[in-house]
């Protein structure tokens, strides 16, 4: 038995029948074709599907698509305005804060929840709030950064400065 | 996963009269547990009725002093409540310690007390487990052990409630509201809510069939200066307590007054620890009286073969808990 939703995605609205076990994020993926939603681990444990809806940052593989009717979803496709990219996007390029890239847009989705609710986490106040997001590549690191550039960005920082003195910086120290 | 029939109840009585209409119906608040066992073939509900959009999401104050939290209020939405956090920061500090943003943002207060046990062999569907197919046996009770029960398990079950929340929730006293299809109401006190396996062990409550969660009642706060939850886990985040303790402290001129205390990773049911709170009552808060109290609490303590570190960690997180809640705001 089929149950009909009524979603925004992205600021566009979608009506659309769905079976009951069908998973929010496979509707993303495979009916609205918004693969930049990730599948990872499909137990709610890795956090790439993270998406917002209604602004809260959930895991859209351990969601009905029939739970989020009437909701406002947001997906990394949203994030970027006018061919302009999110701070956040931003952030993660110029801070290098991935690698291969599976788990960024999740990093992001669950970043720009924090940012809402928390727009000057400190580090710890980020880490905590990525615990539901693995990184096999980058160690994390970059990632905190990369959320401290956007959240400096919005306060209006001089980020350029700040970029310049840390890679005056060396990430080792070199045995002499 | 099975296919299911998705039901949306535009209100309580339908929901209620959908699940009394169909005795393998589920009801779903955030799914955050329900989804996930349903994919792992665990849970096989004919049909899920959602609640989340029924109402129940309010925090309110009540005449005697306590408050109301709404069963389908999420627990990210609990936790950070400005009230709740000033008056029961014990129980935000154990939500805000469970899972992950994510999941606290979806998962409902109603669904976190009926969170299933995270025991591997439950999870397992080729390996017997008592809770997922009565008479099968108990893979665990003689199987790898170690993140299993120390407290009131039996042959039929040594599985664990992962719960944080209830942790907090048992040490101050919570009770469950919960209403039925013919429009009675009934509460229950939360050491009654949950259960031992007994010869029951696919209940971990004591709702009756059909029963709908539509709120948690705290007593007035005693603890919302002196409070610790202490979480032992293998890593630091996003991970379930090897033991938990929840500790409050309610201190007039120097004396415990009052003393709330349960622990977590240790029984079928948030562990409430009565004899150490009733010891602590009229105490000084001093480091022996918590020594003291913790060997009372794990007197009866019954290892399996691969958790008797449990014993010694319990006692050892009792006092810590104890210690860490009287020097907050000492």
């Amino acid at each position: 038995m089929a149950t009909t939703i009524n979603v925004s995605v992205n600021g566009k609205k979608y009506q659309d029948e769905v079976e009951g076990r069908l998973l929010l994020v496979h509707y993303l993926r495979d009916k609205l074709r918004l693969t930049g939603t990730h599948v990872g681990c499909d137990t709610s444990s890795c956090g790439a599907c993270t998406i917002l809806v209604d602004g809260k940052a959930v895991k859209s593989c351990t969601m009905l698509a029939a739970q989020a009717d009437g909701a406002t979803i947001k997906t990394i496709e949203g994030m970027a305005e006018k061919g302009k990219l999110h701070p956040l996007q931003e952030g993660f390029k110029e801070k290098h804060g991935l690698q291969c890239g599976f788990c960024t847009p999740g990093m992001i989705m669950t970043a720009a929840n924090l940012l809402e609710d928390n727009p000057h986490p400190s580090d710890e106040e980020i880490r905590h709030a990525l615990e539901g997001n693995f990184c096999r590549c980058t160690g994390y690191h970059n990632i905190v950064e990369a959320i401290k550039y956007a959240a400096d960005k919005s306060k209006g920082g001089d980020i350029e400065h700040a970029d310049a003195k840390e890679l005056e910086k060396p990430l080792f120290e070199v045995p002499s | 996963m099975r296919p299911f029939v998705f039901t949306q109840a535009q209100n309580q009585e339908q929901a209620l009269a959908a699940a009394a209409a169909n005795e393998t119906a589920k009801y779903l608040g955030g799914g955050t547990n329900l989804i996930d066992l349903m994919k792992e073939d665990v849970e096989r509900p004919s049909e899920l009725i959602e609640v989340a959009g029924l109402g129940f999401q309010e925090i309110k104050s009540n005449q005697n002093g306590g408050y109301t939290l709404g069963a389908m209020l999420s627990n990210a939405d609990t936790a950070n409540h400005p009230d709740i956090r000033r008056h029961y920061p014990l129980l935000s500090m154990a939500m805000l310690s469970a899972a992950t943003a994510q999941i606290r943002n979806m998962a409902t207060n109603g669904g976190n007390l009926l969170q299933r046990t995270r025991c591997p062999y439950f999870y397992e569907t080729s390996m017997p487990c008592n809770k997922r197919e009565p008479g099968s046996g108990c893979g665990a009770r003689n199987g790898m052990n170690a993140l299993h029960a120390i407290f009131g398990w039996n042959e039929q079950c040594v599985a664990v409630n992962p719960s944080d929340m209830c942790v907090a929730l048992a040490a101050i006293g919570a009770k469950v509201q919960v209403q039925r299809v013919n429009g009675t109401t009934r509460t229950i006190d939360f050491s009654d809510f949950h259960r031992l396996p007994g010869d029951q062990p696919e209940a971990d409550n004591t709702l009756q069939p059909n029963e709908l969660i539509t709120a948690i009642e705290l007593p007035k706060p005693a603890f919302s200066k002196h409070y610790y939850y202490l979480k032992i886990r293998e890593r630091s985040s996003y991970a379930f307590a090897l033991i938990s303790v929840a500790a409050g402290l309610q201190i007039e001129n120097g004396t415990i007054v009052r003393a709330g205390l349960a622990m977590g990773g240790v029984a079928h049911k948030p562990w409430k620890l009565t004899r150490a709170e009733e010891f602590l009552t009229g105490k000084l808060p001093q480091t022996k009286n918590f020594e003291q109290a913790a060997e009372l609490a794990m007197r009866e303590a019954r290892p399996l073969e691969d958790n008797e570190y449990k014993v010694e960690m319990g006692k050892k997180a009792i006092v810590r808990a104890l210690t860490q809640a009287y020097e907050k705001n000492a």
